[in-house]
């Protein structure tokens, strides 16, 4: 066994009321730069919709991920150790900008210098490539909250397996449905950026499992571009380096959240350290894809048990991040409870990101045309949500509907329980029946409400002691490593000639 | 006298600068300023003619470059293959078709450059420089193979003798001196180019990876131990 501690994170969708502010916070912080303006390290997605960029799970598209064929060991879809020669050139498979969006800004001097005239000055948009005028018709969230369009939502990917009354029932007036998933790196414990990346530039940090790049070993090579299958590392077009989220390092390690995290106005984002064994990354990535969910939760080990403690310690892992894995938000919502679950665990990364998936609207059950809110059918049951199990089985489970009803049951069966507790107009029979159905106790019950509906900032951010970093101090200036953070060097990255 | 000094300049003393400036200053632009180490790839900004001019310059390129070093090098193997003409024909015309592939490929990426908006703004004058300079270079050593041909043969009997002349630090101008005036052109403008190459984006040629193909699948780098694994 071989025990490593991974920063991990748990994304509530049920309480992502899709504001972007966590978009906005890490643009203003890390991608407000010439070449990352299209960038956004962090991105919010109707769904069902197309996403930024367009289409990114579309895997025949892209290839981003790994892929397995058959008994062979799992390889790299976008390229390989013999296919890295020619993809050097020019990756078959590298996005293009056309697939993100041009970044473009308005001409705003023109409000100030127009010459006078009979109609009103207006800022054009212009590119903030070429800085000539633009026809915009694309951006990083085009498709905002268009649920149930035809060009944007029915082109979701995650429609594949879908039946033509489950595709209706998605977009059809008057019940379409839409929800928001915002996306950052999810920093994979088998990343396939890192091992495609021709110069070994892209990273996992060992002490805390954080995927970088080394921006000093890129080349330009772009494979990580094209080898993620979720889109999360991006080209810099102007200095000629890939970049990603790197979940703020630099202020996790001074115990601060990260500032998507911090920002989230819906508090939907929690963030802790899970333990996990490294020796079975392999084996667990190349298991079949209905056993990749329960397969990536058996990696992850109880913080509690004793001798999982005492092989921690022994593995160099200090006491204060083993206190700091036991308190962790994530382990509860994804071993304790299971009601997160990974997205797309079928690309075969073993994401660290989780998400709690969304329960449909609460009201509005139709019966003959009429909104309904008769009390017995106050929470409709899973299988009548308006969105499909299919659709979340194909997002968050890996093509498995089990792992997915069995998140969204513990979550109604919440529901159901505090609302006999708080309001009274639900029998407690009827609220333990739905809780049994659910395997929830109570207490469980009560858990999960306070860590969802009451959490406090300390409650959502379990941040570990960065070890690193402290000793880093002992070493060095600290304000001399305060200019250095961010990307590990003094000096404006110069594009290079 | 001053044919006899003018050829010492262009050929001895013109080739050890470039040859120093080369060493020197990709070494220190390594050292120092290691981030600007990047092929700068455009094919993010305009993804529909790049593989058409930036694969065939890029074969092009490293074989005829790759032709040129073996005759430097194993000048005597070369004349023995030579030796029969058949096989002389088979080289002369693959090296060529691969010269005119590294021609038309150059082209191609000029034209890119020249007629994509977006790929001209991360264009830099050092860039069109470069591509100016390797245009002649391309199209001098094309000429060369039409109407000097057998270059292949007079490459090592005559070309490698000086440049060995020139590293020994013994140089010797007897041959190049007598060379056309296309060759001698050819050979001038070779060392600009390496003189000019630490300044320009060229250096990524001095960083392909080839540790990616026995290196581990994954990247683990720690603080507190020398060595991770995976």
């Amino acid at each position: 066994m071989n025990i490593r501690s991974q920063v991990s994170m748990v994304f509530h969708l049920d309480k992502c009321i899709g504001c972007h502010t966590c978009s906005i916070a890490c643009k203003n912080v890390w991608t407000d730069r010439k070449g990352a303006d299209y960038m956004w390290w962090n991105n919010v997605e109707t769904k069902p919709g197309t996403g930024y960029p367009t289409k990114w799970e579309d895997q025949e598209q892209y290839h981003g991920g790994w892929e397995k064929n058959g008994d062979q060991p799992i390889n790299i879809k976008s390229t390989g150790k013999v296919r890295v020669i020619p993809n050097i050139f020019h990756n078959p498979y590298m996005p293009s900008m056309d697939d993100y969006y041009e970044p473009w800004t308005y001409d705003y001097q023109n409000l100030f210098n127009a010459e006078e005239g009979s109609d009103q000055p207006i800022a054009k948009p212009i590119s903030m490539i070429t800085g000539e005028d633009i026809k915009v018709e694309a951006g990083p969230n085009w498709d905002d909250d268009l649920g149930g369009s035809e060009i944007y939502a029915a082109n979701d990917p995650n429609l594949k397996g879908l039946s033509e009354q489950q595709r209706l029932q998605l977009s059809s007036v008057e019940r379409l449905v839409l929800f928001y998933l915002p996306r950052i790196c999810n920093h994979c414990l088998n990343p396939c950026c890192v091992a495609s990346c021709p110069s070994g530039a892209l990273y996992k940090r060992g002490e805390d499992g954080i995927v970088l790049i080394d921006q000093k070993k890129c080349r330009a090579w772009r494979s990580c571009v094209a080898a993620c299958p979720y889109k999360k590392t991006y080209f810099n077009w102007f200095t000629g380096k890939s970049e990603k989220c790197i979940l703020c390092f630099p202020r996790l390690e001074v115990g601060e959240a990260p500032a998507c995290f911090h920002s989230c106005v819906g508090r939907i984002r929690y963030l802790g350290v899970l333990l996990y064994d490294a020796d079975r990354l392999e084996e667990v990535a190349n298991l079949p894809d209905d056993q990749l969910v329960e397969g990536q939760r058996s990696l992850i080990l109880n913080p509690h048990d004793p001798e999982i403690i005492r092989k921690a310690q022994s593995a160099g892992i200090p006491d204060g991040v083993i206190e700091s894995a036991q308190r962790s938000p994530v382990y509860k919502f994804v071993m304790d409870w299971k009601i997160a679950l990974p997205p797309h665990i079928e690309y075969r990364t073993l994401p660290m990101l989780f998400y709690v998936p969304p329960m449909s609207p609460v009201i509005a059950n139709f019966e003959d045309g009429l909104a309904s809110h008769k009390m017995q059918r106050l929470f409709h049951g899973i299988d009548e949500a308006r969105v499909p199990m299919k659709y979340f089985a194909n997002l968050f489970g890996g093509g498995q509907e089990g792992v997915v009803r069995y998140a969204m049951g513990k979550q109604l069966a919440v529901r159901w329980h505090r609302r006999a507790e708080t309001v009274g107009d639900v029998d407690r029979a009827t609220a333990d029946r739905f809780l049994r159905e659910a395997n929830c106790t109570i207490e469980e019950a009560e858990a999960i409400y306070k860590l969802t509906s009451l959490c406090t900032f300390e409650d959502r951010f379990v941040i570990p002691p960065m070890y690193r970093e402290q000793a880093i101090e002992m070493v060095k200036e600290p304000h001399e490593q305060r200019a250095e953070t961010g990307f590990g060097f003094v000096g404006c990255p110069q594009r290079g000639l | 006298m001053s044919q006899h000094f003018f050829d010492q300049f262009l050929f001895v003393a013109l080739p050890y600068v470039c040859l120093f400036t080369f060493f020197l200053m990709t070494i220190y632009r390594y050292r120092v300023q290691s981030f600007s180490y990047s092929s700068l790839s455009s094919q993010f900004l305009e993804n529909k003619h790049h593989f058409w001019a930036v694969v065939p310059f890029h074969y092009g390129i490293l074989v005829v470059t790759a032709g040129h070093f073996l005759a430097f090098l194993i000048p005597r193997s070369l004349l023995a293959w030579n030796s029969k003409p058949w096989r002389l024909y088979v080289l002369e015309i693959s090296a060529l078709a691969f010269g005119i592939l590294t021609l038309i490929g150059l082209v191609g990426v000029i034209v890119r450059r020249m007629s994509s908006s977006k790929v001209r703004m991360v264009t830099t004058p050092t860039d069109w420089l470069l591509f100016l300079m390797l245009l002649v270079q391309t199209v001098s050593g094309v000429s060369i193979a039409l109407f000097y041909p057998w270059g292949s043969s007079w490459f090592a009997t005559n070309m490698s003798p000086y440049l060995w002349s020139i590293l020994k630090l013994d140089p010797d101008v007897t041959f190049v001196a007598a060379m056309p005036w296309l060759v001698k052109l050819h050979v001038v403008l070779a060392f600009l180019t390496i003189g000019f190459f630490p300044f320009t984006r060229l250096v990524h040629v001095l960083v392909i990876p080839n540790p990616y193909l026995w290196r581990k699948t994954q990247v683990v780098r720690w603080y507190s131990r020398k060595e991770g694994k995976t």
